[in-house]
């Protein structure tokens, strides 16, 4: 479990002189630390000084923007589960960070971002390059500290690393000024963290709740489980899958949390929320028990608040109290961390079979086959939807790769229909809804898991937020499998001026460059698919090249993505078309 | 706790002790200002325990949003506590000052006349101005407001609220179970187990 990972072997207790600079880069191998994702500056010169030491144990990732660098960071946190390393500079470098810390604070992703300052006695002076990072950061970091004294790096920086890991993840933002770097002092050893008076990071369990929740479940005729990423950061899948099994009840996911219980699991719903799927959305407002597991009730999930599930009455197990209670009222709060409570409880419920409530889902499920699903998959169309580029993927991959989604409709797409054997393998931004994210995201990934094949799912829009990181792709060598589903729109906005805006395309026609000729231009191979025929040889060809590879697949221009719970309807007002 | 409707608004006191840390009083500001809940006002000072600090919050708002508040500073690393009590749970003062010119009121019956009715005292008493200084409730400074304005009232300002939980037992017991790295059963508290409790918390 993440906190109570062994004692590291602390360093020699003698004392010896070194930089700041020096006990930084101590401290980070003391934490394990592998890979780093950086650009220096100015103002973090001395730690690029002291890394160039240690670049045979550290391997530091040059991005090609500080934004490619803190998505890399994140999409190496969710597909290792390591807290993510990222170094940048003072001023524009710092500033830089700042959607990617949006992104991991709304989206609990572990990461320890180190930026650089200008010397202490000019703080406040406006120096060059000088910005105020840490109020910048206050909002979106779990927490964020300057350093203006050398000694206090090693300890701050053990506490960073327990605070961005520990209980809820989420990023921490280390601002060290550059007189900090250089001064040296005694260091006497490294002293991991474990425990801060004034910092909880899970409640204790409350027996009485396990057997209050044990109670609904038993006596539920309906009983719906909804689960969110809580079940992947508490490195819980097993005792979840343990508990959805014994209970015999439906479990649908949110988007955090596609991948926890696999994809072609029979109690596996499918998703929720405004573009998930049809009976899950509108069986919420139907069962009598929701036990929601490590998610959040995200207005994209929910629809509007004060029609969704009053009927019911709420099991909701989360390690952060003030998620319980903060959207839908609970009925019972089983606080804590998943991975404790999910066997107390799995202990104390039935072992049942929902076959009829379970047969409710799949009756929902044929209607949005019939209506949706046949056609977006398998088209009858002449032009390629993005649906029955997913599905040739998943028939190529088996479902054992990372899908890593940028922002939009083939966001949605890729959800809904990517097959997810594995947890850990859905990498995307969920609740900053971040275009741009996907490409260093899934550089990332990769170097997270080298062993995984990591293919990041890109619209022509999101994909010229970020394009730089081929570079970064470029120079590492690190094999990313790009598939770009162009559709020559920013198609999710286009869909809503569409369907909402009486088709006014106020600025959503997006053009292009020659992507194949752009990846070209950075060392990397790749190809333009047009017609079906050629679309599942093109996919092979991406998934067995070796190295980097980029295939963009122009799809239908003009398609939207349902089901669809318009914004401000209830869930039970889903629309099929 | 005596909050009847969870829907009404009324003025709440938010009791936080925290580590003495550069930043927390912004961490702890916005997450109000963020909400578009506007502080009626904040004090920081020493608490009963050597190096915690204790910040007072007033804000008018329901006992729903003011639970859930609590919890989102609570839950800053650097803070550990926060309470919520309504007025009548707690017992409050403000302190104000009232510069008024001394040639107006100089004739010393007036003067003594006022700081008896209204408990106040001369802090300053200059050829060109005295300053007063009470300390009470609301009403109470608002009062002397009033009967200063007719002498031609120069200057006023009052301070934020400060205010001791009735039921409270302290904080040097919570304190050690923070200090134990283990969890302990009472630091966790919650709205459901603690309403048997009398100091009421998130
Ligand atoms: C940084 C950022 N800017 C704007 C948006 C708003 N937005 C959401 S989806 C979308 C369109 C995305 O277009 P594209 O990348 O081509 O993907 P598609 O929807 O066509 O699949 C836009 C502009 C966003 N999510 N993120």
């Amino acid at each position: 479990m993440l906190t109570k990972e062994k004692q590291a072997p602390a360093l020699p207790k003698e004392a010896k002189t070194i930089s700041g600079a020096e006990a930084l880069i101590l401290a980070l191998l003391e934490e394990k630390v592998d890979t780093i994702f950086g650009y220096p500056g100015g103002a973090i010169m001395p730690v690029y000084d002291a890394l160039y030491d240690y670049t045979d144990k550290l391997n530091h990732v040059l991005v090609r923007h500080e934004q490619g660098g803190i998505h890399a960071g994140q999409g190496y946190a969710r597909s290792s589960g390591k807290v993510g390393v990222v170094f940048a500079t003072s001023g524009p470098g710092a500033t830089n960070l700042v959607t990617g810390l949006a992104d991991a604070q709304i989206d609990s992703t572990p990461l320890v971002c180190i930026t650089g300052q200008v010397f202490a006695h000019l703080l406040g002076t406006d120096a060059f390059q000088e910005t105020d990072i840490l109020n910048i950061t206050t909002p979106i970091t779990k927490w964020n500290y300057q350093i203006t004294d050398a000694s206090e790096i090693p300890d701050v920086l053990a506490k960073a690393f327990y605070i961005a890991r520990s209980g809820r993840p989420g990023p921490v933002l280390i601002d060290i000024t550059k007189n900090a770097q250089q001064q040296k002092f005694e260091f006497t050893g490294y002293q991991p963290c474990r425990h801060i008076r004034s910092y909880k990071p899970k409640p204790s369990v409350r027996q009485e709740y396990i057997v209050q929740a044990a109670e609904l479940i038993n006596g539920a005729k309906k009983p719906f489980i909804l689960w969110g990423q809580g079940v992947i950061l508490g490195s819980a899948e097993r005792e979840f899958k343990a508990f959805v099994e014994k209970s015999g009840i439906p479990a649908a996911w949110t988007i955090m949390g596609a991948g926890a219980l696999a994809t072609d699991h029979p109690q596996n719903v499918g998703m929720l929320g405004m573009h998930g799927n049809y009976g899950p959305n509108v069986l919420t407002n139907e069962c009598d028990v929701l036990i929601a597991i490590g998610m959040r009730f995200d207005d994209r999930v929910t629809g509007r608040l004060d029609k969704y599930a009053r009927q019911a009455k709420v099991v909701h197990l989360d390690i952060d109290p003030t998620e319980i209670g903060k959207n839908v009222p609970a009925t019972v709060p089983v606080w804590g961390d998943c991975k404790e409570t999910l066997p107390l409880l799995t202990a104390l419920i039935e072992a049942k079979e929902h076959s009829e409530w379970l047969g409710q889902f799949r009756k929902y499920n044929k209607e949005e086959v019939e209506v949706v699903i046949q056609e977006e998959l398998f088209p009858t169309s002449e032009e390629m939807t993005m649906g029955e580029v997913i599905q040739q993927l998943n028939d190529l991959t088996a479902g054992n790769a990372i899908v890593v989604t940028d922002v939009g409709q083939h966001q949605m797409v890729a959800c809904r229909y990517a097959k997810l054997n594995h947890t850990r393998s859905n990498i995307t931004s969920g609740g900053l809804g971040t275009m741009g994210f996907a490409l260093p995201a899934a550089i990332g990934a990769k170097f997270g898991t080298p062993d995984r094949t990591v293919v990041a799912v890109i619209g022509d829009g999101g994909f010229q937020m970020n394009l730089q990181e081929m570079g970064t792709i470029m120079q590492t060598g690190v094999d990313v499998k790009i598939l770009i589903l162009n559709n020559q729109f920013l198609g999710m906005v286009r869909q809503w001026q569409e369907l909402f805006l009486e088709r006014r395309y106020s600025f959503v026609d997006i053009t292009s460059p020659d992507f194949v000729k752009v990846a070209s231009g950075y060392g990397i191979s790749g190809r333009s698919v047009s017609k079906r025929e050629e679309l599942q040889e093109a996919l092979q060809q991406m998934l067995s090249h070796q190295g980097s590879f980029l295939l963009e697949v122009m799809v239908t221009k003009e398609n939207n993505v349902f089901p669809m719970v318009p914004q401000g309807c209830s869930v039970s007002e889903i629309r099929l078309k | 706790m005596s909050i009847e409707n969870h829907t009404d608004k009324q003025e709440f006191n938010i009791t936080v002790y925290t580590e003495n840390h550069i930043g927390l009083l912004t961490r702890i500001a916005i997450i109000f200002s963020r909400r578009k809940i506007n502080v009626e006002c904040l004090n920081t000072s020493p608490s009963e325990i050597e190096g915690i600090h204790r910040f007072n919050i007033v804000i008018t708002e329901t006992a729903e949003v003011v639970r859930k508040i609590a919890g989102q500073i609570e839950k800053q690393v650097g803070v550990l506590k926060a309470y919520y009590n309504t007025n009548q749970d707690v017992i409050w003062q403000e302190m104000a000052l009232y510069k008024v010119p001394t040639d107006v009121i100089a004739e010393r019956a007036i003067v003594e006349r006022l700081l008896r009715e209204n408990g106040a005292r001369a802090v300053v008493i200059r050829k060109d101005y005295t300053v007063f200084e009470t300390t009470g409730q609301r009403e109470e400074t608002d009062n002397l407001i009033k009967v200063l304005e007719p002498y031609g009232l120069i200057e006023f300002v009052r301070s934020a609220r400060i205010a001791i939980i009735k039921d409270s037992e302290g904080f040097h017991r919570k304190l050690q179970e923070f200090e134990e790295s283990e969890p302990h059963d009472e630091v966790v508290e919650n709205e459901f187990l603690s309403s048997r409790e009398k100091v009421f918390t998130m």
